[in-house]
């Protein structure tokens, strides 16, 4: 995984709650194998027409949307199922954060391993974002803000872990093999 | 410590810490059972070839095939290619990582064959107080029998298969007491929806369900099941129901469950695990059982579900709610009932258990699906699919004109090829009502067996109890 300092990007919004993983990526695609060239297929359903022609009336579409890395979302972004292929898709079209006002638990988990960063704000900050897409705002790992282009800072949580994980990128997986001869003394006094 | 109160999670939790959470660090938390299926797998597995790493406890994993594979006896059995290269090759990725790291198989055409939520249970496998994990959502199902069982990605999946082990801050809780009896014609699923309806498709995030009071008490281990297997349409990785006489039951004799002397041995260890009487939850919501009717959804999300003699609400200009009725071709104010269907689906983890292939069956016994109505009945198991044969019940769904399959998730999520077609309604009996779900353009009703089976007769969405 790649170091995630700092961010800044206009955004893309797409204010609808709920948008489920069905929506990120449908389930047709996800017969892969690997975890990359998801980009291609996100909000498939959405993005092309029965042809398969871009939508020009979606907000990916856009040429204004082109380049941009942060994601505004209605509440409630990456209900429903587990699949990773969500981030990964995500990712691989080029997107880096999502800001919303409620990220679904195991989309936030799956997100944060892969360098995707799920940033949750109030209401009033998240309404402010869905009104002026492509604003030109700043992310901080580090400090867990969100700079506006008013230049006002909003707090944003993120577990100390995540964080220290995010900015060294650090995998999870090399800390909990490193924690061997505990999960042995576990198995032990079971 | 052991004089504070507990609730079932609770103590399931503790028991697993490998390491608690700190300021600094997510607890790390040991995981008892791993259950694998080819569409979240393939990624995990290629992972640990990566860094060379093996599974540090094969035996607390088990894989099966139910996401992308065919439901079509020929495909399965008779020799015919799976008719989706992409999900062909998933089976053989499958066979080929489980032979490599050890993970024990029940293959495409092994006798216990099913879907992974169904088969747990079913083998024994599924425990009260143990933790369970599958790169699956509906994982939460296995809470049911008072396991703490949740859905994980891929990357976690590999983080198991490594080290037995998951990275985890600890969730709240939510007791969710429900009192009094439901009504002839309500069902489990009925209860569920009426429950999610209110709690709202992500009311229970950031928190573990436990379902609580006597109603809960009465269900059978099939209908409870069902409850908890929609815990994460409310937006909870998990939800609960405490061990009791009814989960000892079910489990006894079971194939992997402990036997003879061990049982009794275990029994004592899970009469300790409900709630104890003073324990605090987070949050509590309390329901009233003798008011819920049968319950059918309307919109794009479970959470959009009404009686099902109720109308389609009107949302004042909310434009995601506007886009959910365009979506569904429904206009607010108008019933639901009699609202033409053209798919019917009797599947899936929430509801292809053997009850609930009976309750289908005795709706349609003597009688035949409505002129034009497409109608699948999919068995949860190859288990659950050979004691209905055993019954007949597969020839009641067949002289009513509906096609008997092999077990899968299948029309559930239209992985395998198994779809509803653009603009048409489908009555299902599965867990999720989101825009493609069961093909590009699909409509779903999200409704129990019984209202799916009457509304296959009828053609049009119907009230089970009008067709007793």
């Amino acid at each position: 995984m790649e170091p995630f300092t700092t961010l800044r990007s206009r955004t893309v919004v797409l204010p609808a709650a709920n948008i489920d993983t069905d929506q990120i990526i449908p389930a047709r695609y996800l017969t892969t194998t690997t975890r990359t060239g998801l980009g291609g297929n996100l909000f498939a359903d959405w993005r092309y027409d029965a042809q398969g022609a871009p939508r020009a009336d979606f907000a990916l579409n856009r040429p204004e949307a082109q380049g941009c890395s942060i994601l505004v979302a209605g509440r409630n972004f990456g209900c429903g199922s587990s699949r990773e292929h969500a981030p990964w898709a995500l990712y691989d079209y080029g997107l880096r954060a999502v800001v919303s006002t409620q990220i679904a638990d195991i989309f936030r988990s799956n997100a944060l391993k892969n360098g995707f960063l799920p940033v949750v704000v109030d209401e009033p900050t998240s309404a402010w974002l869905i009104a002026h897409p492509g604003a030109d705002i700043a992310l901080d790992v580090a400090a867990g803000t969100l700079t506006l282009p008013s230049g006002a800072a909003v707090e944003f949580p993120l577990e100390a872990f995540a964080r220290h994980c995010l900015l060294h990128g650090v995998d999870e997986l090399g800390y909990l093999l490193a924690r061997g001869e505990e999960i042995t003394a576990y198995e032990r006094r079971r | 410590m052991a004089s504070t109160p507990q609730t079932l999670f609770e103590k399931v939790w503790r028991a697993h810490e490998v390491s608690p959470e700190s300021a600094a660090t997510p607890a790390v938390l040991y995981i008892d059972l791993h259950l694998l299926h080819e569409v979240t797998s393939p990624q995990a597995f290629a992972l640990l070839r990566e860094r060379g790493i093996s599974v540090r406890r094969p035996e607390r994993a088990l894989a099966t095939m139910d996401h992308s594979i065919p439901t079509l006896t020929a495909q399965v059995f008779g020799g015919a290619p799976i008719a989706i290269d992409s999900a062909a090759r998933q089976v053989r990725e499958l066979e080929a990582n489980c032979a490599e790291f050890g993970v024990e198989l029940l293959g495409l055409q092994h006798a216990q064959r099913g879907i992974v939520h169904v088969i747990g249970p079913e083998l024994g496998l599924t425990q009260p107080g143990k933790t369970i994990v599958c790169g699956d959502s509906h994982t939460s199902t296995h809470g049911a029998l008072g396991a703490l069982a949740f859905g994980i990605g891929t990357t976690e999946v590999a983080h198991v298969l490594a080290t037995q082990c998951l990275l985890q801050s600890k969730p709240r809780t939510l007791g969710v007491n429900v009192h009094g009896r439901l009504r002839p014609g309500v069902t489990a699923k009925d209860l569920i929806l009426a429950i999610i309806g209110r709690l709202g498709i992500a009311g229970g995030t950031g928190h573990v369900i436990e379902y609580r009071g006597e109603t809960v008490r009465g269900l059978d281990m099939e209908e409870r099941l069902t409850v908890c297997n929609m815990s994460i349409e409310a937006g909870a990785r998990a939800g609960m129901i405490a061990p009791d006489e009814t989960t000892f039951d079910y489990l006894a004799r079971r194939p992997r469950a402990p036997q003879g002397a061990a049982f009794e041995r275990a029994l004592d260890e899970w009469r300790r695990l409900p709630t104890d009487t003073g324990a605090r939850f987070d949050r509590e919501v309390d329901f009233d059982a003798a008011a819920i009717e049968p319950m059918i959804t309307y919109g794009t999300n479970p959470g959009m579900v009404i009686p099902i003699g109720g109308s389609v609400p009107a949302h004042g200009d909310d434009p995601a709610f506007a886009q959910a009725l365009a979506y569904m071709g429904l206009t607010p104010g108008a019933a639901i009932k009699d609202q033409p269907v053209n798919v019917v689906f009797i599947g899936s983890c929430t509801n292809a258990r053997l009850s609930d292939l009976r309750s289908a069956a005795a709706v349609l016994r003597g009688r035949h699906v409505a002129p034009g109505i497409t109608m699948l009945v999919v068995p949860g198991s190859q288990d659950v699919k050979r004691q209905a044969e055993a019954e007949g019940l597969h020839q009641v769904f067949l002289d009513a004109g509906a096609q008997w399959r092999e077990s899968g998730c299948s029309m559930c999520l239209g992985m395998n090829g198994d779809l509803v077609g653009a603009g048409q309604y489908a009555i299902s009996t599965s867990n999720r009502n989101f825009e493609g779900r069961q093909g590009k353009g699909a409509r779903t009703l999200l409704a129990s067996p019984v209202t799916a089976a009457a509304s296959a007769v009828r053609g049009r969405v119907t009230d089970p109890r009008e067709l007793t």
